[in-house]
C-alpha cells in the first residue's frame, strides 16, 4: 500500500521536477520564460504522435524534447532577437501551446497509447522496499535525477555555467567582458524548452498514456512556482516537487478516503503550499538576494 | 609642445582619426592620442566630453564609426573586449562591471582563460593582490564589498592577464583620500615594470600629481595635449571647459541666526539588508550656516537624508525638529509645508521624473507647498498651467537652465542642467532650510560652480543649509562647518577653516578622533 503511493508520488512529481530545472536553467540567464505549460503540452502531443507511428515511446522521448525545444525557439526568437516583452510573450506561447496541441491531437482523443516501460536495474532494484521503488523506474525518472545532478555541476562547477550565471546577474557586464549574451540565452531557452518537452512526454507516455486536450493542467504553472521557490537551486528544486507531488497525490487519497473536507479545498492545497513557502522563502532576503538572478525578465540590447 | 622620450619611439597605442556617430551627434570627432610604454597618461574632459565613448572604442565594447587604431605602430580593429584583452589592454570601469551574486575569484574567473581553474586563480589573485598592496578575500560575495574592495577586484582582475595598458575610468571617484593614494602607489609600481596606464579623469589635482601627459577633451574633440605638471589647475580648467570657470564666492564673516535643523540622537534601523542603520546621530544647523556632511558613499548619506526629508519618517517626532518644531513623525509635505526645501540624489527617477516636461515636475515637487500658487477650484484641485510655466521660466532663468523649447522633458536635458533645474526648484521658495544631497555629482564644473554659488547665496540670505556630499572640494567650498558620516555615525561638526583634506580622510575611513594621532597617521 505505502510503496504503491510512493509510485504514485514518483510519477507524480517527475514531470513538476524536469520542466521546473529546464526553466531553472533559462531564468539563471536572466530570461522569464511563462511559456512552459505550452511548451509542456506541445512536448505530450509530439511524444504521444511519434509514439503512435513508430511503436517506439523512446523516440516518442526524443520527438517530446524536440517539440519543446522548437516551440521555445519561437519564444527566443521573439524576446531575444526582436526584444519582445519576455512576460507577454510567455504568455502567449502558453495559449498557443494549448490552442496548437489541441489542433494536432484532435484526431488522437480516445486513441491508445504505449506506456514506456519500467529500466529495471539489478541488484539495486532487490534492495528491500526502497530498491524496488527507486530502481525499477522508467527513463525519464532517471533522467531527472540526472539532470539535477548534471545542472548542479554545471553551474556551479563548470566555466560555461559561471558564465551563465553571470549573465543573468548583470547582462551589461558580461558583455563587456566579451560573453556572448544572446547566444548563450538562447541556448538557456532552448534547454528550458527541451526539458519542458520531457516533461510533456513523461505525461502522454508514462502519467496516462494517452492524448488528452489540456492534459498537462496546469503543472507548468506549477513548475514555474517551484523554479522560485527552490530558489534557484538545483536540489531543491527536487525538494520542492516532490513535495508537490506528494500534496497533490495525498490530496487524491484523501478524496478517496472520503475526509470530510470539500474537494476543491483539497484541490487548492498545492497552491496554498507554494504561498506558504514563498512567504517563509522571502523572509531571508540576504539569501533571496544572492540567488536570483539580477537581470531575470529584462532585455538586452547590446549598444553597438 | 610635449617632449617625448625621442621621437624614434613608437608609442604603444596610437589613436588617428577615431569618430564614434550616435545618429547625427559626434561624441567622438576625429580623436588623435598617442600612449607612449611607461607612462600614464591622463584624458581629461569634463561629463560628456567623451572620455568613456573614445576608451569604449579601445576596449573593443563600442564600435569606431571611423579611425583608426594603431598598437605597437601596426593598425588593429578590436572587435570585442576580449580581443582587447588578448593584445594586452586591461580595464578599469568607472561603473564596475562587477557580479553581485558572484564571488570575487569567480568574478575574476569569467575574465580569464577558461582552462585555468578557479582554485589557482584565487591563488594567484591572493598573490598579486599582496604584491599590489590590494587585500582581496576571493571566497567573498561581492554584494558584501566595500566600493574601495570593488575597485580592488576590477584591477586585480586586470593585472592577472599582465596588460602592457591599463585603462582606469575615474578611479578616484569612489575612494577617500586614502585609499586613493594607495591607488596611485599601485599606479607608479605599474609605471616601474613599463607598463602604461590610460588615466580618465576631471580632478585636476590628482592629473597633476600622477601623469606624466595629459590630453584634453571637450565636446568631442581633441582640445589639446600637455604636460599636466607645467599647468595650473585654473590653466587645465580653462582647457576642460573652453572659459574660465566662475569661481564660488563666500563672505567669511557670515552672522548665524537661531538653530533651524535640529537632530537629537536619531538612531534608525536599516529597511533592507543592503542599507545602513543609523546611530545615535545628532545635529544643530543655525541659519546662515551651511553644515556639509561628508562621507565614502554608502555609509548612511541615503539614510540620513530620508530621515531629515522624511521620506521615511522616524518613530520619535521629537528626534528630529525643524524650525523648533518636532517633525520625526512627519511626511515630506509636511515638512515643506513649515518652510523646507529638500533635493534627493539620483536626478533621474528620484528627483525628477525623466519622461515628464520642467513644468510638470515642478508642480509634482511644490503642489503641495504651493497650493495656492499653483491650483484653483479649492477641493477640486485644478492645475493653474499658466502659474505652473511661469515658475519654471522663472526658475530657468535663475538658475541659468540650457534647454531646448519651452518646456522640454526632464530628461532630454543634460545632466548639469536638469541639476541646476531641481536646485533650482527649490531655491525658488527661498526655503528657510534646505536639505541637499550630492548637489553636483556627475555635473559638469559651470554647472557645479552656478550651483554652489547658489547655495551660499541662500544661506547668506539667512536659511540653514545641509549638504550631503562624497566631493572634498565642494565641501571645502561651500561649508561653514563640516561633519563626518562613516558607517551611520555622525562626527562632531568642525568648523570648516580647521579641518584639513588629510584629516577629513581619515575620518571618512572610519577613524575617529577618539583614537590616537600616531594610529591615525599609520592608516595610509
Amino acid at each position: 500500500m505505502f510503496e504503491a503511493i510512493l509510485l504514485t508520488v514518483i510519477t507524480a512529481s517527475t514531470p513538476l521536477v524536469v520542466a521546473a530545472l529546464g526553466e531553472l536553467v533559462a531564468e539563471r540567464s536572466g530570461v522569464l520564460n511563462l511559456g512552459v505549460e505550452g511548451m509542456m503540452i506541445m512536448g505530450a502531443v509530439f511524444a504521444f504522435a511519434a509514439t503512435r507511428y513508430t511503436g517506439s515511446p523512446y523516440i516518442g522521448i526524443l520527438a517530446g524534447i524536440a517539440g519543446g525545444a522548437l516551440f521555445s525557439l519561437l519564444f527566443g526568437f521573439l524576446t531575444l532577437t526582436l526584444v519582445a516583452n519576455q512576460v507577454a510573450t510567455g504568455l502567449a506561447l502558453t495559449i498557443l501551446g494549448l490552442g496548437l496541441s489541441g489542433q494536432i491531437g484532435e484526431s488522437f482523443v480516445g486513441q491508445p497509447g504505449i506506456k514506456l516501460q519500467p529500466i529495471v536495474i539489478p541488484l539495486l532494484s532487490e534492495i528491500p522496499f526502497l530498491g524496488k521503488v527507486l530502481f525499477s523506474q522508467d527513463l525519464i525518472f532517471y533522467l531527472s535525477i540526472a539532470l539535477i545532478i548534471g545542472i548542479h555541476w554545471f553551474l556551479f562547477r563548470s566555466r560555461a555555467g559561471l558564465k551563465l550565471r553571470a549573465i543573468g546577474d548583470n547582462h551589461g557586464s558580461a558583455h563587456a567582458l566579451g560573453i556572448h549574451v544572446i547566444r548563450m540565452r538562447y541556448l538557456a531557452v532552448m534547454f528550458g524548452g527541451a526539458c519542458a518537452g520531457l516533461a510533456g512526454a513523461q505525461l502522454s507516455l508514462v502519467y496516462t498514456p494517452q492524448w488528452v486536450e489540456n492534459m498537462s493542467a496546469g503543472r507548468g504553472w506549477i513548475a514555474l512556482a517551484l523554479v522560485v521557490f527552490a530558489s534557484w537551486r538545483p536540489w531543491r528544486v527536487l525538494a520542492g516537487g516532490y513535495l508537490f507531488g506528494t500534496v497533490t497525490i495525498g490530496q487524491l487519497h484523501a478524496q478517496a478516503f472520503g475526509i470530510g473536507v470539500p474537494t476543491q479545498l483539497l484541490s487548492a492545497l498545492p497552491y496554498a503550499a507554494t504561498i506558504v513557502v514563498l512567504i517563509i522563502i522571502s523572509h531571508n532576503r540576504r539569501t533571496t538576494l544572492i540567488n536570483t538572478p539580477a537581470s531575470l525578465g529584462k532585455p538586452f540590447v547590446p549598444d553597438r | 609642445m610635449t617632449v617625448s622620450e625621442g621621437p624614434a619611439a613608437v608609442p604603444l597605442l596610437s589613436v588617428r582619426g577615431l569618430t564614434k556617430l550616435f545618429g547625427n551627434f559626434a561624441a567622438c570627432d576625429a580623436i588623435e592620442l598617442d600612449v607612449a610604454a611607461g607612462e600614464i597618461h591622463a584624458l581629461l574632459g569634463e561629463n560628456g566630453a567623451g572620455k568613456s565613448t573614445l576608451v569604449k572604442m579601445l576596449f573593443g565594447v563600442l564600435e569606431p564609426t571611423a579611425g583608426q587604431i594603431l598598437w605597437n605602430g601596426a593598425p588593429v580593429t578590436i572587435r570585442s573586449p576580449g580581443e582587447a584583452r588578448r593584445r594586452g589592454i586591461g580595464m578599469v570601469f568607472q561603473h564596475f562591471s562587477l557580479f553581485e551574486a558572484l564571488t570575487v575569484a569567480e568574478n575574476i574567473a569569467l575574465s580569464l582563460d577558461p582552462k585555468i581553474s578557479l582554485s589557482r586563480i584565487s591563488d594567484e589573485a591572493a598573490s598579486l593582490s599582496k604584491a599590489y598592496g590590494l587585500p582581496l578575500d576571493p571566497k567573498a560575495h561581492v554584494a558584501d564589498l566595500s566600493v574601495g574592495e570593488r575597485q580592488r577586484i576590477e584591477i586585480v582582475r586586470a593585472l592577472l592577464q599582465n596588460p602592457s595598458l591599463i585603462i582606469l575610468d575615474e578611479p578616484t571617484s569612489v575612494l577617500t583620500p586614502q585609499e586613493a593614494d594607495r591607488l596611485f602607489e599601485t599606479l607608479f609600481k605599474l609605471k616601474d615594470e613599463g607598463r602604461s596606464v590610460l588615466y580618465i579623469s576631471h580632478r585636476l589635482e590628482e592629473v597633476r600629481r600622477i601623469c606624466d601627459r595629459a590630453t584634453v577633451l571637450r565636446h568631442g574633440k581633441v582640445r589639446g595635449a600637455c604636460d599636466p605638471k607645467k599647468e595650473t589647475p585654473a590653466s587645465l580648467a580653462r582647457m576642460m571647459v573652453g572659459s574660465d570657470v566662475a569661481e564660488v564666492h563666500r563672505d567669511e564673516t557670515a552672522k548665524l541666526g537661531d538653530v533651524q535643523i535640529e537632530m537629537d540622537s536619531l538612531s534608525v534601523a536599516a529597511r533592507t539588508p543592503f542599507a545602513v542603520s543609523l546611530k545615535n546621530i545628532s545635529m544643530k544647523v543655525r541659519a546662515g550656516e551651511i553644515l556639509a556632511i561628508a562621507g565614502v558613499a554608502g555609509n548612511g548619506q541615503g539614510e540620513l537624508f530620508d530621515a531629515l526629508s522624511g521620506e521615511y519618517p522616524v518613530a520619535d517626532d521629537n528626534a528630529i525638529r525643524l524650525r523648533g518644531k518636532p517633525v520625526g513623525r512627519l511626511g515630506i509635505n509636511g515638512r515643506r509645508l513649515l518652510g523646507a526645501g529638500f533635493v534627493p540624489e539620483e536626478r533621474h527617477g528620484h528627483a525628477a521624473v525623466a519622461a515628464m516636461p520642467l513644468s510638470d515636475n515642478l508642480l509634482l515637487a511644490r503642489s503641495q507647498s504651493d497650493k495656492r500658487a499653483f491650483l484653483t477650484g479649492g477641493g477640486m484641485s485644478v492645475i493653474r498651467h499658466d502659474a505652473v510655466r511661469s515658475a519654471t521660466r522663472r526658475i530657468c532663468q535663475a538658475m541659468d537652465v540650457r534647454k531646448s523649447g519651452e518646456d522640454p522633458q526632464a530628461g532630454s536635458l543634460s545632466g548639469g542642467n536638469l541639476q541646476k533645474f531641481i536646485v533650482g526648484r527649490e531655491l525658488d521658495r527661498q526655503p528657510a532650510v534646505l536639505v541637499v544631497n550630492q548637489p553636483t555629482w556627475g555635473v559638469d564644473a559651470g554647472a557645479a560652480s552656478h550651483i554652489r554659488q547658489a547655495l551660499i547665496d541662500l544661506a547668506k540670505a539667512g536659511s540653514a543649509v545641509v549638504v550631503i556630499s562624497q566631493d572634498l572640494d565642494e565641501i571645502f567650498e561651500v561649508a561653514t562647518s563640516i561633519a563626518v558620516i562613516s558607517e551611520g555615525r555622525l562626527s562632531k561638526p568642525h568648523a570648516a577653516g580647521a579641518l584639513t583634506l588629510e584629516r577629513i580622510g581619515l575620518m571618512m575611513g572610519g577613524i575617529h578622533e577618539s583614537h590616537s594621532m600616531p594610529e591615525a597617521a599609520d592608516a595610509h
